[in-house]
Parts: structure tokens; C-alpha cells; sequence
């Protein structure tokens, strides 16, 4: 009799963690938050096996900063964090966007604002994680939905920091992080690992040089081209500039690089969207209760689909027209108030839409939303 | 010695800074240290933060990273962490560290981590037009100390010893090669180094304060430091006013980059049982 293999369970957090290391991280400094800290725990214990320096530093702050220090010298650098510590790091990762020093941020969602309840999900960081950092700038940010998904999705998230040269945050939530399921990943399903382009040419080197790939070459700090990096606004050189034209190139560049490559970078899944007359338009856990819901209304005989976004920033606002306008209904559930909820709004343009709040620090039930859409539809006369 | 720094500069010369500013001064004596020090250009990577001192990094002919207020010693650590081989530096401001930057810094301090650190004292904040910093002294003027400072100011030497630092010496801009050579001694000392430069700002700091310019602060400076040696013979009334410099305190730990591959040696053995 042979034995049926057992299926292994993991914890979102420690897929994410997983997904780090097998994307090539060399470097993770942390601060501990619930509900994000086994992530730091695993790194600590299996980092140095992977060859690879975990730190706790002083404060979250410290930690973004190190992590962008260990990336101007080469190394794929990490951390992760829950909303306060969200909050801290805000600064720098507009330094991140602006020095385009590649470093992955996990944002593991707490209900808010302020300590809130940190135990508890939510997706309360969405907008901060586009806008919290001062300044015009462009970010990418992606919220997977499983544990399996949370592992993958890390290590693009490695390939598009490295690829972009740009911070990309990981946004989780408490339910994802702390959910345990299967886990059962084939090596064909593992992502191609990427590495940031880099030059060998340290003599003619422009750090900064506008190229048609708007990405530009690199080469570590302490390896031989002597360049110079900073937060302040530069030239091709790396040099600060004020002048006019300089400044907005630069401005365009970086916000462009991200902005004109969503095809690329947007990611998302279909579900019974084929013949779909009401859209639900879902990410991250919530999404799993959206499906739930596309198959209650199905069977009572309405036609709904479900577009679950991966990457939330940047928002792929043709795919949501495309899919979505002229349609009777999109309706949007989120564990907030209402956040991308308004970019979805925005881009379906006069099409009749909902946005499900979910203020109770809890997943959103799926037979709240299916009968948030019948009674939406029975009130236009649609059913 | 007195050009052979040049090649130590990019040549985007002239500075930013203000007639009469000891950041220039700073800026030689740490060349000079380096060309003692005969340190490969490639090797050395340069961490500034915030503020007039801060823009030293956009000068040197090094690998430069200007970060940002406060945080040089975040970026520097996991650099240094990162990539051992780089002889780092940390260059900050007195609000740079000791404000906004005080954490990462007694934390630095705390790990022992092979940093060099100087940190320019010039008693304000000299970027933003001069506001009292934590080193502004008690009862001097400052654009938001206009009736005079009432906040006490830290001592960089007993806080970094406080927080563990291995080595920690204070010069002055006046003694300019004393200071290359207190740089110098930090950047031998393996572990966590502090050098506080006792600087001159005399635009945003000596005009509020009764100082006519420049020459005067530097003299204030030549007639007010003393050295360790001599002031340990001195009694505290005599001593009063006087900014006293030299090596204070040298001591041996485990450096904190050590301490990596020693934990790496035992995750390896534990992992080959």
C-alpha cells in the first residue's frame, strides 16, 4: 500500500519570505510588526543559508534605508512591514523612485489608520502605497490573492524592481499572510529570475543616461566607475540640476518607464468573464470571496464575471475599459472605504457601478455582494 | 602632500558653500587623510546625508551616496553590510546626526560596524538659514532661538561612548592637519569610529552670535580648543568654554561584519552535522 502524499501547508508570510530568497535576495533589513513578522523571522533563519545578511535595525526607516544602501552596491535587497512601519518608510521610497535603486517592500495590511487593529486584514494601504511618498512618481505594486500566488508574485516583484529599477511593493493582507493552504509550486511554474542590466563600460559610464528604454545601465557602487548617487533631482550624470529641461526629462523618464510599459507589467485573471453582463472588479483576499459570489449569481441565473487585478499600481485602467464598459453593473468590493474603487470608476466611464465597502477588519462575505448586485439590479428594472 | 589631494576631487568645482565655511576645510583634511591613508579610489564609498556638510559627497572622486536627512548611516550600514570590502565613510551635519539622524547613529555606535564617521560641527543648521540644532550651545541665538537656546546640547563624545563607539576623537577646522590625522586613526581603527569636526558657519551661525566673520570664528576656534593631554592636567574651572580635542577613547570589540561571517561559519558547520 503506498501512502498518499501528504499535502504541504504553508503560511502566506513564509511564501512571500520563500519567493524572496529564491528571486536571488541577498540582503533583508527589518523591524518587527505584526502582522508581517514571520516574514523577517524566516529571513533570519534561512538567509544566512542562502548566503545572504538579514538585519534587524532600529526602526522601519532604518530598515528601508539599508535595504537601498545594500541595492546601490548590487545587491537584490527586501523588507517588510505592516502600516505604521508603512508609514515610516514612505520617505524613501520616494528615494528608491528617484535614485531608481531596485528594493522589494511586502506591506502586509492592517486595519487602520494609526495602530488600528493589527491582527486584523485589510486594504486600507492601496492609495498610500501609490501617492504616500511626496512628489510626482510612478510605482509598482502588486496584491496576490493565494499562498501560492504570494510566492510567485515575489519573485516578480524582484523582476520588475530589478528590470524597472524601481521599488516595488508586495500588498498583502492580514488574511493572506497568516492563511495556511497547499503549496505546491512546479519548477515550470517558477518565474525566469532576472537580474538589472548592467554595463561593463565603467570608463564611459552615464549613470543616469536617457536611453529609448528609459531604464537606465547599471554597475554597483565600489566597482570601479566612481559615480555618484542622489535623492536630489540630477542630470544624466548623476549630478543635481535645476535647469528646466534636465528636470523635466528626468521627471518624465521615471515616471514614464513605468507608466508607458503596463502591458508588460500588469498583471490579472479572467474568471466566467466570456458572455458577463455584471463585473466584479476584485484583488487581493476579497477576491477569493468575489469568486464565491461570480458562481452564487451564476446560479441564480445572472451572468457575472470577475476581473481579479494582481498588480493594482500601475492600474490598468484600458483592460478595466475594455472589460467593463456598457456593461449593466461593475461593482467593486474592497476592505476600505472605497480606494481603487475610484481609479476603477474612473476609467469604466458612465457605466453603472458599485463600490462595496468592507469596514469590519474582516473578508467580505461573498453572499453580501451577490446580493448587493441582484438588488443593484433589481432597482434598475434589470431583473 | 599639499596638492597631491587634488586628484582625490571631481572637477565640478567651485562649491556651493558660503565665504568663511569650514565645510571646505573638513572636506581637505578628509583628502588628506585618504592619501595617507593610500586607500584605492575604487574601494571607498563616501555616505552623506542632509545639509550643507552633506554636499562633500557631490565633490570627492569616490563612490558618493548622498541620501537622505538623517538616514546616512541606514544606507551606509547595509552597504557596508553588503559589500565589506568598501572602506566606508559617513559624513553628516551636527542636526544630520545628532537630530533627525540620532537614532541610526547610537545604533551604529551599538553594532560596531567598521564606519568612519565624521560628523561637522558647526552648531546650526546652516542649509535652512540657521536654526539652533542639538549642538547649538545653551543661550546662543539662532533664527528660532531668537531670545537665546534654552535646549541643553548633547556631547558627541560621551554619546557615542555611551552608545558603544570604539573610537571617538574631536578636532577642529583651525588644526586642519590634526584633523586628517584624527580621520585618519578613525579610518585604522576597525569598528564603529567617530570623528566630531568642530566647525565655522558664519553666515547663519556667527552673524547671530557676535562673531565679525570668518578669521574671528577660527580664532575663537584656535583660542578655544585644547588638547586632551593638557586639559587632563587642568582643573574643570580653568577648563570652562574650552572645546577640548584629541583621541578619547580606543577600545577593542567584535566587529560587526566579523560577527556575520563568524555566524555564518556556525549556520554552515550546523548545517554540514
Amino acid at each position: 500500500m503506498t501512502k498518499a502524499k501528504k499535502p504541504k501547508l504553508l503560511q502566506g508570510n513564509i511564501a512571500c519570505a520563500m519567493g524572496a530568497i529564491k528571486a536571488g535576495a541577498t540582503f533583508f533589513g527589518g523591524y518587527p510588526i505584526t502582522p508581517s513578522t514571520e516574514i523577517a523571522e524566516y529571513m533570519a533563519a534561512q538567509l544566512p543559508k542562502a548566503g545572504g545578511r538579514f538585519m534587524q535595525m532600529e526602526d522601519e526607516i532604518a530598515s528601508i534605508g539599508a535595504i537601498i544602501g545594500a541595492s546601490c552596491v548590487g545587491h537584490k535587497s527586501f523588507t517588510a512591514t505592516s502600516g505604521p512601519g508603512f508609514s515610516l518608510m514612505q520617505e524613501l521610497i520616494g528615494y528608491a523612485c528617484n535614485a531608481e535603486i531596485p528594493i522589494v517592500i511586502a506591506n502586509v495590511m492592517r486595519s487602520g489608520p494609526s495602530t488600528g487593529l493589527p491582527t486584523l486584514p485589510a486594504a486600507q494601504d492601496v492609495m498610500q502605497a501609490r501617492w504616500g511618498t511626496h512628489g510626482d512618481h510612478s510605482i509598482i505594486a502588486i496584491s496576490p490573492y493565494s499562498v501560492k500566488e504570494t510566492y510567485i508574485q515575489t519573485i516578480k516583484a524582484f523582476n520588475l524592481a530589478e528590470k524597472y529599477r524601481t521599488p516595488v511593493i508586495i500588498l498583502m493582507d492580514e488574511k493572506i499572510g497568516h492563511l495556511r493552504e497547499g503549496f505546491d509550486v512546479s519548477d515550470d511554474e517558477i518565474p525566469e529570475i532576472i537580474q538589472r542590466k548592467r554595463t561593463l563600460d565603467k570608463e564611459n559610464y552615464i549613470p543616469y543616461e536617457n536611453t529609448p528604454s528609459m531604464v537606465p545601465e547599471f554597475i554597483p557602487l565600489g566597482c570601479g566607475a566612481r559615480y555618484h548617487i542622489t535623492g536630489l533631482t540630477h542630470n544624466e550624470k548623476g549630478f543635481y540640476t535645476q535647469k528646466s529641461d534636465e528636470v523635466e526629462k528626468f521627471l518624465f523618464r521615471i515616471y514614464d518607464k513605468i507608466e508607458k510599459n503596463k502591458e508588460d507589467i500588469c498583471e490579472y485573471e479572467m474568471f466566467e468573464m466570456d458572455d458577463a453582463e455584471v463585473v466584479i472588479v476584485s484583488y487581493g483576499s476579497v477576491a477569493r470571496s468575489a469568486k464565491e459570489a461570480v458562481s452564487k449569481l451564476r446560479a441564480s441565473n445572472v451572468k457575472a464575471g470577475l476581473i481579479r487585478l494582481i498588480t493594482l499600481w500601475p492600474f490598468n485602467d484600458t483592460l478595466i475599459y475594455e472589460k467593463c464598459h456598457g456593461k449593466k453593473l461593475v461593482l467593486m468590493p474592497e476592505m476600505n472605504l472605497g480606494q481603487l474603487s475610484l481609479e476603477v470608476e474612473r476609467a469604466i466611464k458612465d457605466t453603472p457601478f458599485y463600490s462595496l465597502h468592507g469596514a469590519k477588519a474582516d473578508l467580505i462575505d461573498p453572499k453580501v455582494m451577490a446580493d448587493k448586485v441582484i438588488s443593484l439590479l433589481k432597482e434598475r428594472g434589470e431583473v | 602632500m599639499q596638492t597631491a589631494y587634488k586628484k582625490y576631487f571631481r572637477d565640478n568645482l567651485p562649491h556651493i558653500w558660503c565665504p568663511g565655511c569650514g565645510n571646505g576645510i573638513v572636506m581637505g583634511a578628509f583628502a588628506r587623510a585618504i592619501e595617507m591613508l593610500d586607500y584605492d579610489k575604487d574601494e571607498v564609498l563616501v555616505v552623506s546625508g542632509i545639509g550643507c556638510s552633506s554636499r562633500i559627497t557631490g565633490y570627492l572622486d569616490f563612490n558618493t551616496l548622498h541620501t537622505a536627512h538623517g538616514r546616512a548611516l541606514a544606507f551606509a550600514t547595509g552597504a557596508k553590510v553588503a559589500e565589506p570590502r568598501l572602506k566606508t565613510f559617513v559624513i553628516m551635519g551636527d542636526g544630520d546626526a545628532a537630530a533627525i539622524g540620532g537614532n541610526h547613529f547610537i545604533h551604529a555606535c551599538r553594532r560596531n560596524i567598521d564606519i568612519t564617521t565624521i560628523i561637522i560641527n558647526n552648531n546650526i543648521y546652516g542649509m535652512t538659514g540657521g536654526q539652533f540644532s542639538p549642538l547649538t550651545p545653551k543661550g546662543r541665538k539662532a533664527t528660532t532661538a531668537p531670545y537665546g537656546n534654552i535646549d541643553r546640547s548633547f556631547d558627541i563624545v560621551d554619546l557615542s561612548k555611551g552608545a558603544g563607539a570604539t573610537y571617538i576623537a574631536r578636532g577642529d577646522v583651525f588644526h586642519a592637519f590634526r584633523l586628517s590625522y584624527l580621520i585618519a586613526e578613525a579610518a585604522r581603527h576597525k569598528g564603529f569610529s567617530v570623528v566630531e569636526a568642530v566647525s565655522t558657519c558664519p553666515i547663519s551661525y556667527g552673524r547671530h552670535n557676535k562673531f565679525k566673520g570668518a578669521a574671528d570664528m577660527v580664532n575663537y576656534l584656535k583660542k578655544r580648543t585644547i588638547a586632551l593631554n593638557r586639559a587632563s592636567r587642568m582643573n574643570p574651572e580653568a577648563l570652562e568654554g574650552k572645546i577640548i580635542t584629541g583621541i578619547f577613547y580606543e577600545s577593542e570589540d567584535e566587529e560587526y561584519c566579523d560577527a556575520f561571517e563568524r555566524l555564518e561559519a556556525s549556520v554552515k558547520k550546523g548545517a554540514r552535522k
